[in-house]
């Protein structure tokens, strides 16, 4: 499978990325990793005419110490976020899920701010992000500006990005609950979850459980009023729209999301 | 657009649509045919190729993103005087190939797999292994050449990680 055609600009610095994509407006797309979008221009689900290629840009790959957050440059490959010894002491829902995206070859190309604002509801990161409260720093034309995860996933594979505007951050709080779980229910390893379950404290995200990702509200709600792991996951479908697919039926999502979020919720009560 | 790589430590220059894969710039453009297409929807880890000395799936990647990189094949892991890489050696010994189809990708990703981790476990090389398919599913096969190569002693082995690319 081929792409259709398109012209390909390779940006030497953020500031050239974000001119280009004010040059060409909604006809161009950024590529980093490429793994969500070469996919869909190969199907020819994405036609766009200019393709951005932001890959390079070192300068936005980092993970570092903010003192009450760690800061995460977009770039940040899958594979950097699951050997990071930073992450691992202070974010270890971050780089155990980015260690169980697709497999070693993807994680090799992907990138945290790609799987972001691809906006994909059954990607792993986007219910993270959302479980750790995470901050989206986005620069544009107009200069830069702060999206909070909660406001970030629009629908299905739209994000509170405008065109123009490129993801250049991620700045998550350290959490003040330590207990952390990810869940992941896959047919194949390398596959989309089926449904995932994110827990930090007493966050829970959702993947695959909607139009986007999902904080299991009332889930959430039942733990701040004291419910244990099993009352609280017993509500982890609650008020969510999961699809139906190839791969499941919504009940059997449901079913999933519940039995998910009681043993991740078990085994972050287990780590606090 | 002209793409300029490094492949097998030679340089390979070609002009080629903005849209040509990595994967048919080697096989179509380098002449490099070993490198299989198989799925073509970044599933199977047929086209896997080091990327500057990583497992990457080259039917997931332009040939422009590869612009400036070096690229490592199966070709070009034997010694110039034919001489298998350890890796090589280690699947004809422990029998890693049915029809040989998903091999180069194979052991291009246990090149990558070893030199981020020389000595795994078994769980480590099946783990490492979850984006390669093998239709014939002769993984277990495979998985004892990994670790074969693995249980060599540490120099041996830092060696063999360490030849895995001809950059």
């Amino acid at each position: 499978m081929i792409p259709a055609q398109f012209s390909y600009r390779r940006a030497a610095s953020a500031g050239e990325a974000i001119d280009l994509a004010a040059e060409y407006g909604e006809d161009a797309k950024f590529l980093a990793g490429g793994h969500s979008l070469l996919p869909l221009m190969k199907l020819r689900l994405a036609l766009p005419e200019v393709v951005i290629d932001i890959g390079r840009l070192r300068d936005l790959s980092y993970i570092t110490d903010g003192g009450d957050h760690i800061a995460v440059g977009a770039l940040t490959r899958h594979h950097d976020l699951e050997h990071s010894e930073l992450l691992a002491r202070e974010l270890p829902l971050l780089a155990h899920a980015a260690g169980q995206v697709g497999d070693p070859q993807i994680r090799h190309r992907g990138t945290i701010g790609g799987s972001l604002a691809h906006g994909d509801p059954a990607s792993d990161l986007p219910a993270v992000v959302l479980a750790l409260d995470a901050t989206l720093i986005a620069r544009g034309p107009g200069g830069e500006r702060e999206i909070p995860s909660g406001e970030f996933f629009d629908s299905l594979f739209e994000t509170a990005l405008r065109p123009g505007d490129l993801l250049t951050e991620i700045r998550i709080p350290k959490p003040a609950a330590r207990g952390w779980s990810f869940q992941k229910f896959t047919k194949r390893a390398m596959d989309w979850a089926i449904v995932g379950v994110a827990v930090q404290g007493n966050a829970v995200g959702l993947v695959n459980m909607g139009e986007t990702p999902l904080r299991a509200s009332a889930a959430e709600r039942a733990l701040a009023s004291g419910a244990g792991p099993a009352e609280a996951a017993a509500l982890a479908a609650d008020g969510t729209h999961p699809p139906a697919d190839i791969n499941a039926s919504r009940e059997y999502r449901e079913h999933l999301a519940r039995v998910l979020a009681g043993r991740a919720l078990q085994e972050a009560a287990a780590r606090a | 657009m002209k793409v300029e790589l490094t492949v097998n430590g030679e340089q390979v220059a070609a002009d080629v649509e903005d849209r040509m894969l990595l994967v048919h710039y080697l096989r179509d453009v380098a002449g490099l045919t070993a490198t299989n297409v198989g799925c073509d929807t970044t599933s199977c880890g047929a086209c896997t190729v080091l990327l500057d000395g990583e497992s990457v799936k080259s039917c997931t990647l332009l040939a422009a993103q590869a612009g400036g990189s070096s690229v490592t094949t199966v070709e070009g892991l034997a010694a110039a005087d034919g001489t298998l890489h350890p890796v090589q050696q280690a699947f004809r010994e422990q029998h890693g190939l049915q029809c040989g189809f998903c091999t180069p990708g194979m052991v291009m990703a246990i090149v990558s797999l070893l030199r981020e981790n020389p000595n795994p476990t078994e769980e480590q090389v099946r783990s490492g292994l979850e984006g390669n398919l093998c239709r014939c599913t002769g993984y277990h096969n495979i998985v004892k050449a990994a670790l074969a190569v693995g249980c060599l002693s540490g120099e041996e082995s830092t060696a063999a990680a360490a030849s895995g690319s001809a950059e």
